[in-house]
């Protein structure tokens, strides 16, 4: 046992120095509409201009193969796009590197939020209420509207964990977007999310990746759901005719990151520099509405794609930013008296 | 319809049976056959020849295409096997492997709803029947070859019914333990008076058990009868082949009379049965039991005989038995009581005697 | 003599045998033991491992000993706890204390995480502060001044429960268990009982789905023993097709079938059979259904194979005697099969306790099994200790069921 970790590294490189031919970089993102995005706003140009191989892989955010990877050292995804909570998470336990600002050009030309210290924003995202028009007499308005099902019957989609999911009760029990965090924080406030949550209980189907959200929608199995709200435009622009409300929607942050330990550290932050360029990212955002990072990107894109992106005025105004930070620390017992209470 | 199927001796009628398995070829051809009450009848042909079909129509575990099978004058072709109260021993016993020895005789009064202090003495009853007393609570796999067969015996007569089944029930015990059984059966057939139907493809057997033989070929009845007429007059070649050791001589009926004559092509002719009237001219086939044949001393007549040359002798322990050529034939042997040796050394020519009544010709 | 040399060459033949199998065996064993036992024990050690606090708090336990959190925690104990925090280098470790103390006690991440950042802070004043602070005077009011929530009791429960090497807490937890704050095992509060529910679920779907695949898989399975061998061996390559496609490919297409505008339902609304569409996909009745069609193989193989070894005979003889066909079938096929069907409903029902992609697929929230769950720590929550004791509970389960099976084959074997 003592020689494994000895001659392993040993064996790697002797197989490793063989097929040493171009270089080759793992990028990790979420697959579905906004992996086929990525692919040609950021993977295609790298892959161009660095002359080396992108590999895309899709996860669901499980950060435990990360961590896997990280504690065997034997790392093998070189850039992840990782969801707020888990990035700061995982920065604090050690699962990402510390990037080097210097080389990914001033944090002043980010919005605030996308500047971390393990990560830089990939995308501003949203999740959000969505409808099938041609199966609603009349649009729905706001969570309150969701849970309403006298005068929306129908079954309703949400995702499968507690996150969003209470901001979400809170606000359709009457809750202001700015007090969400506040009033979730005292047990009173859990204990009133997970009761209006409870009301809608029997009308509930769950969805776990960001695909089926729509899927159920386009189906019929469902007349609401909460979304991402990329997948739900480009549903649309595949001719469904899916709509948001914007109001009490969450919007958040995706991270590139790199894993602890990774190989091809400085290709992966070559690859990041040139994906957070303002080209880079208004392409991105063309090709789905996801909101850029950089300041400058908006000033590329025109006002029809502007109005879809989440950070557009109108869509913002009554939306809710994710506090990962809360859900850092609560997450875990929340999401496990959610599963209890899921359960029963 | 009429006298023979109500006749008061007649168990088991099969009228005009048919079965065909694949619509193109029968298993079973336009039999008809007669079980009588109380006798033990064996079914006896080689493999295919529908005599395990004919059983399994009886037990009925196959339905015939056509005709019908009367059972105390009463077609039973309709009547699910379950209902049919047959008893049944098969090859394999097919002792039921997680009943013990009582359990299994005491199955079929069970299923007849008999209350558990009769069954126990009715199944004690029939152990003892086939001398197995004191192995009730044995499973079958601790018993012996024969012993299953006795306790597969006494589950099949425990119900006391009226018609026992038996499809080659001794073909998996060795030699020995065979003919010890086929004893069993024959004593144990005395005694119970019950009406036995054997299949068997060994003529020995069928021989030494029965009070009549069916003997079949390709699906058809060639003849029934008792062991020794089937022996001394059997109706076709067939039956003169398969039942017993025949000597046969090829040759053209010279003489359809009584007796009729037949022409050997070595230049002999001698007088026989003519069993199936066959017309003179026609090719026949002249059989006869090696045993009815004789070795003439030289100088000695006798009428009925045919010249041939003396081969080779083999000592049989009881007898001797001496290989002929016959010009035209295939070698015949001929047993020779042991006061007739020494044998006539190789290319002697003989002289055999075919007793005219003895020698059967067949078209 | 004689028999002296006779009885030891044959000692030597027989332990030369003996070696001879054992190094036949040896590379299964050596496979297995890598594949399957040291991973098992590698679950069981991190179901009771939990070496963050220990390691990286060793002055704040020992300062918390005896300290019972009826009363504030004493003064040294604040002193420790600066000091143990200073001590340490590597961000990565004070995550995992972090996340450690987190999972017992919510917000713990962002105290210890914050607490240490100012700590660690060169010129941070509360570094200065708790740095300056004679020890006698205590590092109370400065670690407080970092963070006021180190005046709730219970993080320092938390630290001072699992300042030990090794914890009951995940184990206990699996079952719905805790320790109080006296050490006492009691029950969880129910709002955080899920566990047992769960487990009693896994179960119910498990003997269900076992049901399922019997009813369904014993009338093929003795069908297919009754066939040719020729035609038997073709019919079973249709059995076998399911194990050709993948567990996601089926379970998508159940979905597509099953859906409120899949294909059954447009079917029995063309057929009139009913006015609305059926709910049969996220709900108890998709899982079941689903899981039955895919474990079902494994309860037909079995079954055939010992139905084959059931001579056609024993029914007949069973008819012959006087029982109606399906009683013959119950009392002599049945019986003979008995070491079928146990093996068939013991692999079909263990399969189906580890189910985990089916029930998240089409089943809805109340039908998942104990596999999501621990799914859900190892995957979403990074809470390995917990899953692994998921997973030890779902060990233990099977390995009682199987001692069952043993016990009752061997009295239904016994001669």
């Amino acid at each position: 046992m003592k020689r494994a970790p000895r001659l392993i590294p040993a064996l790697l490189l002797v197989l490793g120095a063989v097929p040493a031919v171009a270089q080759q970089l793992t990028v990790v993102n979420f697959g579905g509409a906004n992996g086929a995005a990525q692919k040609k706003a950021f993977y295609e140009p790298f892959e161009k201009s660095a002359g080396a191989k992108v590999v895309p892989v899709e996860y669901n955010g499980e950060q435990a193969k990360i961590k896997a990877m990280v504690e065997a050292r034997k790392v093998t995804w070189d850039v992840v796009e990782a969801e707020s909570a888990d990035l700061d998470r995982g920065c604090d336990e050690g699962l990402y590197e510390r990037l080097d600002w210097s080389r990914l050009g001033g944090k002043a030309d980010f919005l605030p939020a996308a500047v971390h210290e393990c990560g830089v924003g990939v995308f501003v995202w949203s999740s959000a209420l969505a409808y099938d028009a041609g199966r609603l007499k009349e649009p729905p308005r706001g969570w309150a509207d969701f849970w309403d099902v006298k005068r929306f019957p129908g079954k309703r989609a949400l995702r499968k964990a507690a996150r969003f999911n209470l901001e979400f009760a809170l606000m359709a029990d009457g809750v202001k977007p700015a007090e969400v965090y506040r009033v979730l924080a005292t047990p009173e406030g859990t204990e009133r999310a997970f009761r209006k949550l409870g009301e809608l209980k029997p009308h509930l189907q769950w969805w776990e990746t960001g695909a089926q959200a729509p899927q159920f929608l386009v189906a019929g199995d469902v007349v609401m759901a909460s979304a991402y709200n990329g997948r739900i435009e480009t549903a649309r622009r595949e001719g469904r005719d899916l709509r948001l409300v914007w109001t009490g929607s969450i919007y958040d942050l995706d991270f590139w990151s790199i894993p602890k330990g990774s190989p091809n550290r400085d290709l992966a932050l070559r690859f990041i520099a040139q994906a957070i360029t303002p080209q880079r990212q208004a392409e991105f955002a063309r090709l789905i509405s996801y909101g850029p990072t950089h300041l400058k990107a908006f000033n590329g894109l025109d006002p029809k794609v502007l109005a879809q992106l989440p950070t557009a005025p109108a869509n913002v105004k009554d939306a809710l930013k994710f506090d990962f930070r809360f859900w850092s620390d609560q997450g875990e017992a929340l999401e496990k008296r959610f599963a209890a209470w899921a359960a029963q | 319809m009429t006298s023979p199927a109500r006749s008061t001796d007649a168990l088991v009628v099969f009228s005009r049976v048919h079965k065909s398995y694949d619509g193109t070829s029968f298993a079973v051809r336009g039999l008809d056959l007669h079980v009588r009450r109380g006798e033990f009848l064996t079914l006896l042909g080689p493999s295919g020849s529908g005599k395990t079909t004919t059983l399994m129509m009886l037990a009925g575990f196959e339905t015939p295409g056509s005709g019908e099978i009367l059972f105390e004058g009463r077609p039973i072709t309709g009547t699910p096997p379950h209902r049919r109260n047959f008893g049944m021993v098969f090859q394999n016993y097919a002792l039921f492997p997680h009943l013990t020895v009582g359990g299994n005789v005491c199955y079929p009064l069970e299923v007849r709803g008999v209350p558990r202090a009769e069954r126990e003495r009715r199944a004690a009853q029939a152990l003892a029947m086939v001398r197995l007393e004191g192995l009730s609570s044995r499973r079958p796999d601790q018993l012996s070859g024969g012993q299953r067969q006795r306790v597969a015996l006494a589950r099949a007569l425990v119900f006391e019914p009226p018609l026992v089944l038996m499809d080659e029930p001794l073909g998996a015990l060795d030699k020995q333990l065979r003919e010890h059984m086929q004893v069993e059966l024959r004593e144990l057939h005395r005694r119970l008076g019950t009406t036995f139907l054997y299949v068997t493809h060994d003529q020995g057997e069928a021989l030494t058990l029965s009070d009549r033989v069916a003997v079949f070929a390709g699906g058809e009845l060639q003849q029934v009868d008792t062991p020794e007429a089937l022996y001394e007059q059997p109706a076709n070649r067939f039956v003169a082949g398969f039942v017993g050791d025949a000597v046969t001589l090829a040759g053209t009926l010279a003489d359809s009379g009584e007796p009729a004559r037949v022409a050997l092509p070595g230049g002999g002719v001698l007088e026989g049965v003519n069993v199936q009237a066959a017309a003179a001219g026609t090719p026949v086939l002249a059989c006869i039991r090696p045993e009815r044949i004789g070795l003439l001393a030289p100088g000695a007549a006798a009428a009925n005989t045919v010249a041939a040359t003396a081969l080779d002798a083999t000592y049989l322990g009881d007898h001797v038995r001496l290989r002929c050529a016959l010009p035209g034939q295939e070698p015949i042997g001929v047993p020779l009581p042991l006061a007739a040796l020494p044998a006539p050394p190789h290319g002697t020519p003989v002289r055999l005697e075919l007793p005219a009544r003895h020698l059967r010709l067949y078209a | 003599m004689e028999a002296g040399a006779l009885r030891e060459a044959l000692r030597r033949e027989s332990r030369a045998r003996t070696l001879r199998a054992l190094a036949l065996a040896a590379p299964l064993a050596l496979f297995l033991l890598l594949t399957f036992l040291v991973p098992i024990g590698a679950l069981l050690v991190r179901a009771v491992d939990n070496p963050e606090v220990a390691r990286a708090l060793p002055r704040t336990v020992e300062a918390l000993r005896g300290w019972r959190g009826e009363a504030a925690p004493p003064e040294p104990a604040f002193a420790a706890l600066a000091g143990d925090l200073s001590a340490i280098d590597d961000q990565a470790e004070a995550g995992a204390l972090a996340r450690r103390l987190n999972s017992d006690a919510s917000g713990a991440r962002s105290l210890v995480m914050a607490t240490w950042r100012a700590l660690r802070a060169p010129a941070s004043e509360g570094n200065a502060a708790v740095q300056a602070a004679p020890p006698a005077a205590g590092a109370r009011a400065p670690l407080l001044a970092i963070d006021p929530r180190w005046g709730e009791p219970r993080f320092w429960e938390v630290i001072a429960r699992n300042g030990a090497r090794w914890t009951p807490d995940y184990l206990l937890a699996a079952v719905d268990l805790r320790r109080d704050a006296g050490g006492a095992i009691a029950a969880m509060p129910p709002e955080q009982t899920v566990f047992r529910a769960i487990l009693w679920r896994t179960l119910g779907i498990a003997a269900a789905v076992t049901l399922g695949c019997l009813l369904l898989g014993y009338p093929l399975a003795w069908w297919l023993a009754t066939l040719p061998a020729r035609t038997a061996s073709r019919v079973l390559i249709l059995v076998l097709v399911p194990f050709w496609t993948s567990i996601l490919v089926r379970v998508a297409g159940w979905i597509v079938l099953l859906q409120s505008g899949g294909l059954v339902n447009q079917g029995l609304l063309a057929a009139g059979l009913v006015e609305a569409p059926l709910a049969l996909l996220f709900n108890r009745t998709g899982v079941i259904v689903a899981m039955v069609h895919i474990l079902l193989p494994f309860m037909i193989l079995p079954l055939y194979s010992v139905m084959r070894a059931v001579p056609p005979d024993y029914l007949r003889a069973a008819v012959s005697l006087g029982s109606h066909p399906l009683q013959a079938f119950r009392r002599t096929v049945v019986p003979l099969t008995w070491p079928g069907i146990g093996t068939g409903c013991l692999l079909v029902f263990i399969l189906a306790l580890g189910y985990y992609v089916t029930p998240a697929l089409v089943g809805g929230p109340s039908d998942q099994m104990l596999s999501y769950s621990v799914a859900q720590y190892a995957n979403v929550n990074l809470n390995w200790g917990m899953a692994c004791a998921l997973g030890t509970v779902l060990l233990a389960v099977t390995l009682v069921l199987y001692g069952l099976y043993r016990r009752l084959g061997r009295a239904e074997l016994a001669p």
